[in-house]
């Protein structure tokens, strides 16, 4: 064993775990809110991507207007919300159940906003610059943002969990998607609980847009590229909304971050869609599903 | 403590209850017996407010739950709108506008999180609805604190006392809902709803799909609740058995309205009480 090649194989490591870092981050970041819409609510949410394009507009366009960045944010996610929440009080509270009739619905709206985002703002928007530096080791470096990104997706799911098992508006939340005719009995306001579940999916969104704005080129189009990763995801993963995107991420993170090291990032890419037909082959019901049959079994076995 | 004056209860056009009255003394249980279809389930319904009335109405202590004639949510709604304005508009495409308006911005009315009257009475009662109804994939435990709900923050829950009643139930606490037993399942419907400490359980047909021992077991287990913890109790039933050994006194309901009332003599005569069940 010659003494470079140790170098060589923790460079090989490190290079392809950098890679998987900014896939994680990319998928989870982009799923978390479409899962939370879909996985609580059953409502495909096609406009998902548009909702990410809305958090980045509002970043971008209150950075320009003198808004320091984090303040900008802020503000991208604030505008998302308040979009989602009017969007759902007039539109989507009307489509509950109504699988169909509910992706027809948002795809509309998803086109509606593209084209006034093109009207109002143009086709370009200047870019929010950040400089953080990066990490690096030998001939390979990341940028320290794309790894506080991923640290990020890490929190938001760590935030989603508490939220969802730990507090009591979790818990009606829960209750409500199970059962809302039980639930009102309760005395849970139910329109309130989709009001605010489907407010947080929007929200997450926005967050989503806001945190990418500085790492991609904003323009009407955005959304676009966030919508296809976050539907591999949700497919990979199943039903279960946080276990099923943190697995789905990892997952494909993993895989991207193979192919991308083998034969750069369009393979990566490439290979993404790959593993979803795939996995849908094998686990029509998403990692998640697996897991619960393989668990029913167990028990039966007991 | 619970009364219904005149109370009518239709589905679009079609009329399910008409000119029902009955009337539940504090500490009482009580019984509503009928066959399937008759409008049992819309009655209990009615009675925690869970429904829009178009007849009469259901007190609750000092409460209106329900009240057919007032207008009952928020100013949005066009009846709330000054008479004048409304007489004036009367008969113009624009007649309806305000009630609209309050479709359209429903937002303001969600964001005002005062508990309406018949949510507050709702917490005095509990509420087992029919084919028991849990949560399946809630634990026990977060099943039981959904029984909280109800009545806010502001409640004592006695967990212990539930616990106490059914012991099953704290050993399976960590156990998903949807994986109990039938009669497990009913234990924890009434233990959900005896969390918050009601004043009167509302039970619908508990007996439904419970083997005829656990029937018993029920029963007696309802029994104890009344004397133990005080709690009025009003169920509807179709099970023999449970009507006969559990109800004080027991309305017989058909086609929608109250046909009979039986005291305690009428009751344990077997043909008296099957004249009004399928048996
Ligand atoms: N949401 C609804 N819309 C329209 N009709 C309804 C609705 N719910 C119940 N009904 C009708 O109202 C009538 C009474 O129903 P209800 O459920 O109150 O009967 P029930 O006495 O509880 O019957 P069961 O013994 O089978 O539980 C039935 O004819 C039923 O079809
Ligand atoms: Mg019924």
């Amino acid at each position: 064993m010659s003494t470079d090649t140790i170098p060589d194989a923790v460079y090989v490591v490190l290079r392809i775990f950098f890679e998987f870092t900014h896939s994680f981050g990319l998928l989870v970041l982009a799923t978390v809110g479409l899962a939370v819409i879909f996985g609580m609510m059953g409502i495909i949410n096609l406009a998902h991507g548009e909702f990410i394009l809305i958090g980045a507009y509002g970043t971008t366009l209150s950075f320009h207007a003198g808004l320091p960045l984090p303040l900008a944010m802020v503000t991208g996610v604030a505008v998302t919300t308040v979009v989602g929440l009017i969007l759902e009080r007039t539109v989507i509270r009307h489509l509950y159940d109504r699988l169909l009739d509910s992706m027809v619905a948002t795809f509309g709206l998803s086109l509606v906003i593209i084209q006034l985002t093109r009207i109002l703002f143009g086709n370009t928007t200047n870019n929010v610059s950040l400089s953080m530096g990066s990490i690096s080791y030998g001939p390979y470096s990341s940028g320290t943002y794309r790894i506080l990104l991923a640290v990020i997706a890490l929190v938001v799911l760590a935030v989603l969990y508490w939220v969802f098992t730990r507090t009591k508006f979790g818990l009606r939340a829960r209750a409500t998607m199970q059962d809302a005719e039980t639930a009102r009995a309760m005395g849970v306001n139910t329109d309130r609980m989709y009001m605010l579940t489907f407010g947080l999916g929007a929200a997450l969104a926005g967050l989503t847009g806001a945190l990418f704005t500085p790492a991609f080129t904003v323009d009407p189009e955005i959304g676009s590229e966030f919508l296809v990763e976050s539907f591999v995801t949700v497919v990979v993963g199943g039903p279960s909304v946080l276990i099923g995107t943190s697995l789905g991420g990892a997952l494909l993170g993993t895989i991207d971050a193979m192919f991308t090291w083998i034969g750069g990032s369009f393979l990566g890419e490439i290979m993404i869609l790959i593993a979803a037909i795939i996995a849908i082959r094998i686990m029509p019901e998403g990692i998640t599903g697996l897991l619960e049959d393989w668990r029913q079994k167990r028990r039966e076995d007991e | 403590m619970l009364e219904t004056e005149h109370l009518g209860v239709s589905y679009g056009k079609t009329p399910i209850l008409r000119d029902v009255n009955i009337s539940i003394e504090q500490g009482e249980i009580v019984g509503i017996m009928g066959k399937n279809g008759v409008g049992k389930t819309t009655l209990v319904k009615a009675l925690i407010g869970l429904l829009d009335i178009n007849e009469g109405r259901v007190t609750f202590d000092d409460t209106v739950v329900a009240d057919a004639t007032a207008n009952r949510e928020s100013f949005w709604r066009a009846e709330s709108f000054p008479q004048e304005v409304a007489s004036t508009l009367a008969g113009t495409p624009i007649s309806n506008a305000p009630g609209r308006l309050g479709e359209f911005f429903p937002l303001a009315a969600e964001l005002t999180p005062d508990a309406t009257a018949d949510q507050r009475a709702r917490a005095g009662m509990g509420y087992i609805p029919q084919g028991r109804d849990v949560f399946p994939e809630l634990t026990v435990e977060e099943n039981l604190e959904m029984g909280e709900t109800i009545n806010g923050d502001a409640g004592e829950f006695q967990y212990d006392a539930v616990y106490e009643f059914f012991p099953i139930l704290e050993e399976r606490r960590t156990q998903d809902a949807g994986t109990l037993s039938g009669g497990q399942q009913q234990m924890l419907a009434i233990g959900r709803a005896l969390i918050g400490n009601p004043d009167l359980l509302l039970l619908d047909e508990p007996s439904e799909g419970v083997q005829p021992s656990i029937v018993q077991d029920l029963t007696r287990d309802l029994e104890q609740v009344n004397e133990e913890l005080g709690t009025t109790i009003l169920f509807v039933e179709q099970n023999l058995h449970v009507v006969q050994n559990l109800a004080e006194r027991c309305y017989a309901i058909d086609k929608g309205t109250i046909v009979d009332e039986l005291g305690p003599e009428r009751l344990a005569s077997r043909d008296a009480v099957t004249k009004y069940l399928a048996v």
